[in-house]
């Protein structure tokens, strides 16, 4: 069971006011708010053992090494990777993906072969590919999906042949929340020999993820929305996969010899880490994921699930509102439209009256043209969130009713 | 009145809004009063560029004074508002004095605060394409 009112109080920032009103953060699907136990493992690494890691000798360093590579184990442990050198830190979800397309897709990929994405793509798992694409003359292809926004799994198996050698979609939509059948779509691009990233930005914070269970070749999150600090993320990759692959940046760390003649790379997972890590935010990342170890991933989906039902019939209530998002399998976000009036316009009175959701176009222009609107307005909810601050939403948006009727 | 006399006045009247929302409602009340522009205006080139919502500007000489027309897409009732405040003080007025405003009453109605920095962004696109247009007819006549 959860219990809501002690998990606010680990969260100093919801006691902020907002235009003079107590603030309902609404805004998580763009980036959680950070526990105190998180904010103190980011103080205490500064205020007690900040070095730089891995080559010192000297007592701090060692400590800052040994809580970075605890790190390590303890996001292995999070996705149930086999093996602890299959998890790289990276800057975030979309390093990640830069790291797969230009390390992976510029060794392997070539001319002519194919790379499946979806519509509900985000930008940063679209771009990457198409600049791989211009550069490689590969040729990518798109998952379409159904108004109620989930991909149409028939299109996908007619697109999958020979010629597909990477598949890379979202595990859940940031835009509509639609859960995706990631088991099936990484088995159906297996049978055909193609690789598969899952990227799984938007899904850690609510889904139980056993990479090896979904047998995914790479799987990228970033930490700052599961309840942990910016800058810092996580690319899963499978061992032999992430071998045959170069390095994607030169530097100190991911060596173990240099000369001038030569230089011999370092091991897994060092080989991609150049430079000196983002060590404080990887060290709090620990403690972000034992925080949410210690809720429990079921209790926080069972009480995602139940903001999510009673979001969704309380926007429901009002006339003109239309849900953009309707699949079968959510996670708790709400797009929505209203009639006539624009996402922005109710962005900004909403935040008048201390409501956070985000407006536009969430960084999937593609499936906004695909759904036919310029734009949505998105209240995501995370475990801190009530079903009271669900009914200050809907007052708010009435009150943006009327103001713009 | 002078520029700066129809900033005063503007200070002014939020001056009796205590309440950021009713300082909204204001502002959308006043788009709604924009004299809407001729479809030929709504042009690739008379778009603002930087604003979430679609907000076209018309600018032309009548005399010697500059005068803009604009408009947004219907449905962003506050951009069209603020749009109308730009208006309502620069269009009709001298190139030089345009070109040189200090457009103080942004900060003093507290718009800088109700308004994003992504909106504000495409604000201050729309001053600076006023103020580039009033300085070429500075320019031109000098």
């Amino acid at each position: 069971m959860i219990d809501i009112q002690k998990i606010r109080r680990d969260f100093p920032i919801l006691d902020e006011v907002v235009n003079g009103k107590p603030l309902v953060y609404f805004d998580n699907a763009a980036t959680t708010q950070k526990p105190l136990p998180v904010l103190e493992a980011l103080a205490n690494y500064y205020g007690h053992y900040n070095a730089n890691i891995h080559r010192g000798i000297h007592f701090l360093a060692e400590k800052a090494t040994s809580a970075f590579e605890a790190s390590r184990t303890k996001i292995q442990e999070f996705l149930n990777a086999a093996r602890v050198e299959e998890i790289i830190f990276t800057y975030g979800t979309t390093d990640g993906i830069n790291l797969v397309t230009q390390s992976y897709g510029r060794t392997f990929l070539k001319e002519g072969d194919e790379i499946i994405i979806s519509t509900m793509e985000h930008h940063s798992n679209i771009v990457p590919w198409q600049m791989l694409c211009e550069e490689k003359g590969c040729v990518l292809r798109v998952i379409p999906i159904n108004d109620a926004g989930e991909l149409l799994m028939d299109e996908y198996e007619k697109m999958l042949s020979e010629k597909t050698k990477f598949v890379s979609v979202v595990h859940v939509s940031n835009a509509l929340g639609t859960i995706n059948p990631v088991k099936e779509i990484i088995q159906k691009a297996h049978a055909v020999g193609a690789k598969v990233l899952i990227d799984g930005a938007q899904a850690t914070s609510h889904i139980d993820i056993d990479v090896q269970a979904l047998d995914c070749d790479f799987y990228v999150f970033s930490l700052h929305k599961l309840y942990g600090p910016t800058g810092m993320g996580v690319l899963y990759g499978k061992r032999d996969v992430l071998n045959a692959m170069p390095p994607y940046r030169g530097g100190g760390e991911m060596i173990k010899e240099v000369t001038f003649e030569k230089t011999i790379y370092n091991d897994l997972p060092y080989k991609f880490e150049a430079g000196t890590p983002n060590i404080a935010d990887v060290v709090a990342a620990k403690t972000a994921v034992e925080y949410v170890e210690m809720l429990g991933k079921q209790n926080v989906a069972n009480y995602e699930h139940e903001l999510l039902v009673y979001g969704t019939e309380a926007l429901q209530s009002i006339e003109g509102l239309k849900i953009i998002g309707t699949a079968k399998e959510k996670v708790s976000v709400l797009s929505f439209v209203m009639e006539g009036i624009h996402p922005q316009d109710i962005g900004v009175i909403l935040d008048q009256q201390g409501i956070a959701v985000r407006t536009g176009h969430h960084c999937t222009q593609p499936l906004m043209k695909r759904l036919g609107i310029v734009g949505t307005s998105r209240a995501s909810f995370a475990v801190y969130n009530t079903k009271e601050e669900i009914d200050k939403l809907v007052v708010g948006l009435h009150r943006v009713k009327k103001m713009l009727n | 009145m002078t520029i700066n006399e129809k900033q005063d006045e503007l200070i002014e009247d939020f001056e009796l809004f205590d309440d950021q929302l009713d300082k909204t409602q204001y502002i959308i009340d006043l788009g709604k009063k924009l004299k809407p522009i001729a479809d030929e205006y709504k042009s690739d080139e008379n778009l603002i560029r930087g604003c979430q919502s679609r907000v076209w500007l018309h600018t032309e000489m009548r005399g010697d004074s500059v005068h803009f027309e604009a408009d947004s897409e219907p449905t962003a009732q506050i951009s069209k508002g603020l749009v109308s405040l730009l208006i309502k003080i620069l269009s009709g007025e001298k190139p030089e004095d345009v070109a040189n405003a200090n457009l103080y009453f942004i900060d003093k109605i507290g718009m800088s605060s109700i308004i994003t920095s992504r909106r504000a962004g495409g604000l201050a696109s729309m001053i600076a394409r006023m103020k580039e247009f009033a300085q070429s007819q500075v320019e031109k006549i000098s």
